[in-house]
């Protein structure tokens, strides 16, 4: 079995299997813990205070104009190497390839985007990603608050992000090599998704709606 | 089994004499309470992006990180991974995360009370929407528990939930209560057996600004309520949430529920005071662990139903312009967002808005139990310069706002920077403009 046969079969497969299992679990574990009731008397009801919920899931997005001036940046950066990432994983071609292969599914109305144009965003991506760093470093609050999680995910996400590029553009030696750290590096963010920082790609979402509808009920702006 | 909040609901909440290894498991219990669905998901939540410095006036007006406030929260979100969080067992096992130490609870003090308003500006910031300000309550409840409370606090509330006064007064507040009417020329319903609304009052008004005392009684008669205040339940103020303590807090509370039960009262006021409306608005039902059989309001609120209803009906103010700090306990903790602008615009006040209002308000600074803390003057005064700042730049030539708290911030801070604006009280202008 060569590396790059590793990395995509019994490697791969580990990984899903510890990423699908930890998330769950980071879930679950969640859940489990239990509501508790809030007594007081609300002022909407119940489905408005959703409604509310929702809305402070979509908006919590875009910040609100009052704090701009100081977050402008750091929210320009950290939301455009995010989108970034989404449009690579999503509609970059061969990883449109490899989640159909992976699923089994035929799925051709799944869009794909030019691979010259993906190129240039996964180097604006990378690139914002270096500035998210330097700030990491550099920036007061963030370097105060950092810890373990944010760098080592932060190392993970640039193997993963510069062997991709090595691998489109021919660079660094034998392709099936650099591909083959490519997945690798992918592999170990899978892994390490369900530990970290990474879970906020699932909690953003319930978090925000809790926030949004628990302000909604006492008629407070979120 | 004692639960934490339990036996310091019987003992202090700042307390010296406690060993190391007792406050480390108290400020535990404390947490441990904490440690719910909701809580999780908050503190699971936080990807470390400090963009909650950004809100919080203390960061701003210092740019010292250590008052970045999910920071504060730090000793609240140990506990949680090392006990409770998904990876718990791990991180034990592995040496991962480490007990909260009763030194680390120590060094916490001054971020979780000097340089803490509980405004929640960090909270409306937050964009995996973390309730950023709650963890930094549970904070608090953790040190109160452990008898780390600041001094001030915890003695006032440990005395009020005894007492029903958070000092000791040469004359109770009742009799100064009854003095202020008299002064004024005004009749006050004051511990009657049955009324259909028990009014409190805050205690900084009684001691500083009888004018908004008697505006309160004022407009009660006027409009002709079915009130009392009532000498058993009279001060507003909630000293046990300031200090943290849970204990303190639920007596405290119930002192004004179980009186507002045994006259049969269908509504409590309460009065301009923002901490006490979220006290008893918000927290007093959870805390007790029952639905209130009445309902609360700010004053602000009651005078805006009365003012739809049409049994209200104000005078036209002219002259000078006025600006309006939102409290933070009413308006982003609180959702009381409209009634105060209604009343103005009822009275037709020319209302300079500040920069950042309503819910994006920032705090006066006194805020939380700040007001009271001698330890947290310096910086408190750094943080309410940015406020000053903003307030003059609306060109305002009066400042108004509706909490007994914030104004005795902003008078502080005035004194301080010999600022040429006095606070004025909301109440006060509706007293002195209702129709006959």
């Amino acid at each position: 079995m060569t590396i790059l046969e590793f990395s995509r079969g019994p490697m791969l497969h580990f990984a899903l299997i510890v990423f699908v299992f930890g998330v769950l679990w980071r879930l679950v574990s969640v859940v489990l813990l239990g509501w508790r009731k809030s007594r007081a008397e609300n002022r909407v009801s119940p489905g408005k205070a959703a409604v509310g919920g929702v809305v402070a899931t979509g908006n919590r997005s875009w910040p609100h104009p009052e704090f701009l001036d100081r977050t402008a940046f750091g929210e320009a950066v950290g939301y455009g190497y995010h989108i970034g990432l989404f449009a690579i994983v999503l509609v970059g071609a061969p990883h449109v390839a490899f989640w159909k292969n992976l699923f089994g599914i035929n799925a051709a109305w799944w869009p794909t985007i030019p691979s010259g144009i993906i190129s240039v965003i996964s180097v604006v991506t990378i690139f914002l990603m270096f500035i998210a760093t330097v700030r990491r470093f550099m920036h007061p609050v963030l370097r105060r608050i950092s810890n373990f999680d944010d760098w080592f995910t932060l190392a993970i996400l640039y193997a993963v992000m510069v062997s991709g590029v090595m691998a489109v553009f021919g660079i660094g030696g034998r392709y099936e090599l650099v591909l083959a750290a490519h997945i690798i590096s992918f592999n170990v963010l899978l892994i390490w998704f369900p530990f970290g920082k990474l879970m906020h790609a699932f909690y953003i979402f319930p978090s925000r709606f809790i926030t949004g509808y628990k302000h909604e009920k006492k008629g407070a702006a979120s | 089994m004692n639960t934490a909040s339990e036996f310091v609901g019987q003992t202090n909440a700042s307390d010296t004499n406690l060993p190391p290894s007792e406050r480390e498991e108290r400020a535990m219990q404390a947490f441990a309470q904490h440690f719910g669905a909701y809580t999780a998901l908050n503190l699971e939540s936080c990807i470390h992006c400090g963009i909650c410095a950004d809100a919080c006036h203390f960061y701003i007006a210092t740019e010292d990180p250590k008052y970045t406030p999910i920071l504060k929260a730090e000793p609240f979100k140990q506990a949680y991974r090392r006990e409770s969080g998904a990876m718990a067992p791990l991180f034990k096992m592995l040496g991962l995360k480490k007990k909260v130490t009763a030194d680390q609870l120590a060094e916490w003090q001054e971020l979780l009370f000097d340089s803490c308003n509980m405004c929640g500006r960090c909270s409306l910031i937050c964009p995996m929407g973390i309730e950023v300000a709650e963890m930094i309550e549970v904070g608090r409840r953790g040190m109160a528990d452990a008898g780390l409370a600041p001094k001030e606090l915890g003695d006032r509330a440990r005395l009020q939930a005894e007492t029903g006064q958070p000092e000791e007064t040469a004359r109770p507040y009742a009799d100064v209560l009854k003095d202020i009417a008299v002064q004024n020329g005004l009749e006050v319903a004051l511990d009657k057996d049955r009324a259909d609304v028990m009014v409190c009052l805050p205690r900084t008004d009684l001691d500083r600004n009888p004018e908004s005392v008697a505006a309160m009684i004022k407009i009660m008669d006027r409009l002709g309520a079915d009130y009392t205040f009532r000498s058993d339940a009279l001060i507003a103020e909630n000293y046990g949430y300031y200090a943290g303590s849970r204990g303190l807090q639920k007596r405290i509370t119930k002192r004004i529920t179980d009186t507002a039960k045994k006259i049969g009262a269908s509504l409590v006021i309460v009065p301009e005071c923002g901490h006490a409306y979220t006290a008893l608005r918000w927290q007093a039902a959870d805390i007790l662990g029952e639905e209130l059989p009445f309902r609360v309001r700010h004053i602000t609120e009651y005078l805006g139903e009365m003012l739809a209803d049409g049994r209200l009906k104000l005078n036209q103010v002219n002259g000078e312009s006025y600006t309006f700090h939102d409290p933070c306990q009413l308006v982003r903790k609180g959702g009381v967002m409209d009634s105060p602008r209604l009343l103005m615009d009822a009275m037709g006040v020319d209302l300079r808005e500040m920069r950042n209002k309503k819910a994006f308000s920032f705090c006066c600074g006194g805020g939380g139990g700040v007001n009271d803390l001698e330890s947290a003057r310096k910086l408190r005064h750094r943080a309410q310069e940015l406020k000053l700042r903003e307030i003059d730049h609306t060109g305002a030539d009066r400042l108004m706002t509706t909490c007994s708290d914030c104004r005795v911030a902003f008078d502080d801070a005035g004194e301080h920077f010999k600022w040429n604006k006095k606070t004025e009280s909301l109440i006060e202008l509706v007293a002195a403009n209702i129709k006959e």
